[in-house]
């Protein structure tokens, strides 16, 4: 029987972890992209792309991210495809995030004063020139400190693909602690590391807040 | 080869559902009352800074802020027994969304209690009011109002977030699932009604939280909103 000495138990962590912030960085740009999409619908004047991207809003912010990565998982592959837990966590989140950061950027885009609107109107412009030149920039000043405050939820959010069998710093921690039987070592410095990652942004999350708030 | 839906071998299993949601629902009952009870009483720690008590607080927000629910769920379950704290998997679930509810809600109610301006304070010394009274009439109650839409969608995530309870086999919603899907392997199906429920809980949840919030939080109408 091998011994597992406590160096042991960190290498594993440290490529769990490695998988972690991949997936998260992925999830989060991807997500990004999409969740830029979802807002433009949200806010668009055609009623038909609102409601739409209002019931997925409501869709993944009212149902559990375990049961979107289940659904994904299992739907995926009725359609023949072959999913493997990679693809799922990816997609999963990816579709999750987007939900949320459309939310906060539609929080953001109407915060923009109608004035600002209406000014950039009268100047002629048409609405990809009003959004490009007037509102998005004043949004994004506005919107970057919630959204690094969200990259938390998504870090976090990544624990969850463990249980589809995806092989990040929860699912080495599982493992290790199976194999040592000693999980109150292992959970602690699993829990150590998600801190690592999250709580620098936290902070970074709240210094953007009051830098912001300052100047406004 | 296409796939055929069937529902009805996931809906014969309807009870278990049912129960399972029960679970669910009283799992977040429990948790959401002792949740926000302890994020009360952090919050009053932290704000008016009681010295050990502000600085435990805080690290604790910190923490559990910071890392995820399912850690925390397979911490207290599976570590702390290492350590002779032995529970069941219903404890574990309860314990772990009290904490975590606990510290968010800590941060959401300190929110509320530092936008009571001083002048409201003052007024309420004014009127006779002793400390403890000012505190509750005052200071809580036009806190937790100003603040409830926010409990509310937290507690709604809590309930969202009890999913992974089913990974320590508490027997909630997604464990039902779980069962029904290895039954009849029809995993879509079981998974997307299931879905459904949920999403149908947490718009109960939200209907709930409203009407706590008109009728209970907000009993006396105030006039002359602080802060405004």
């Amino acid at each position: 029987m091998t011994e597992f000495t406590l160096l042991d138990m960190l290498r594993g962590l440290w490529s769990g972890l490695q998988w972690t912030v991949l997936l998260s960085l992925l999830a989060f740009v991807l997500g990004g992209i999409v969740g830029l999409l979802v807002l433009f619908a949200r806010i668009s004047s055609h009623w038909l792309l609102r409601s739409l991207s209002k019931g997925y809003i409501e869709l993944f912010q009212g149902t559990p991210l375990l049961m979107q990565l289940f659904m994904l998982f299992f739907g995926i592959s009725l359609l023949g495809l072959d999913v493997s837990p990679w693809v799922a966590a990816a997609l999963g989140l990816t579709l999750f995030t987007s939900a949320f950061l459309a939310e906060i950027w539609r929080g953001c885009v109407e915060s923009i004063p109608r004035g600002q609107w209406e000014a950039s109107g009268s100047l002629a412009f048409s609405y990809g020139e009003q959004m490009r030149h007037v509102i998005l920039p004043q949004a994004l000043r506005i919107a970057i400190p919630p959204t690094v405050g969200f990259s938390v939820q998504v870090v976090k959010g990544t624990a969850v693909a463990s249980i589809i069998g995806f092989a990040e710093l929860t699912k080495t921690g599982t493992m290790i602690a199976n194999a040592t039987f000693d999980p109150f070592v292992v959970y602690g410095l699993v829990a150590l590391g998600y801190f690592a990652l999250c709580w620098p942004l936290s902070l970074f999350a709240r210094r953007l807040e009051g830098a912001f708030h300052v100047t406004r | 080869m296409a796939y055929e839906f069937d529902f009805a071998a996931t809906l014969e299993y309807s009870d278990l559902l049912l129960k399972g949601a029960g679970f669910t629902l009283a799992l977040t009952a429990v948790g959401s009352v002792l949740g926000i009870g302890l994020g009360i009483a952090c919050a009053v720690c932290r704000a008016w800074g009681i010295r050990p008590f502000n600085w435990i607080a805080t690290v604790y927000v910190e923490v559990i802020r910071n890392t995820p629910f399912l850690v925390q769920l397979f911490f207290i379950f599976f570590g702390l027994p290492q350590m002779g704290v032995r529970m069941s998997e219903w404890e574990a679930a309860v314990l772990a969304m009290v904490i975590n509810l606990g510290a968010y809600s800590t941060e959401i109610v300190r929110a509320g209690i530092q936008a009571t301006t001083r002048g409201q304070i003052e007024a309420g010394e004014s009127l006779a009011l002793n400390r403890f009274q000012i505190f509750r009439h005052v200071v809580l109650r036009p806190s937790l109002q100003r603040v409830w839409p926010a409990l509310s969608s937290q507690v709604i995530i809590v309930m969202l977030g009890s999913a992974v309870c089913s990974q320590i086999a508490t027997e909630e919603l997604t464990f039902a699932a779980n069962f029904i899907q290895s039954r009849n392997f029809r995993a879509f199906e079981t998974y997307a009604i299931t879905t459904v429920i949920y999403f149908l809980m947490a718009l109960g949840i939200r209907q709930i939280f409203n009407l706590l919030g008109r009728y209970v939080i907000a009993r006396r109408p105030i006039t002359g909103r602080a802060g405004a």
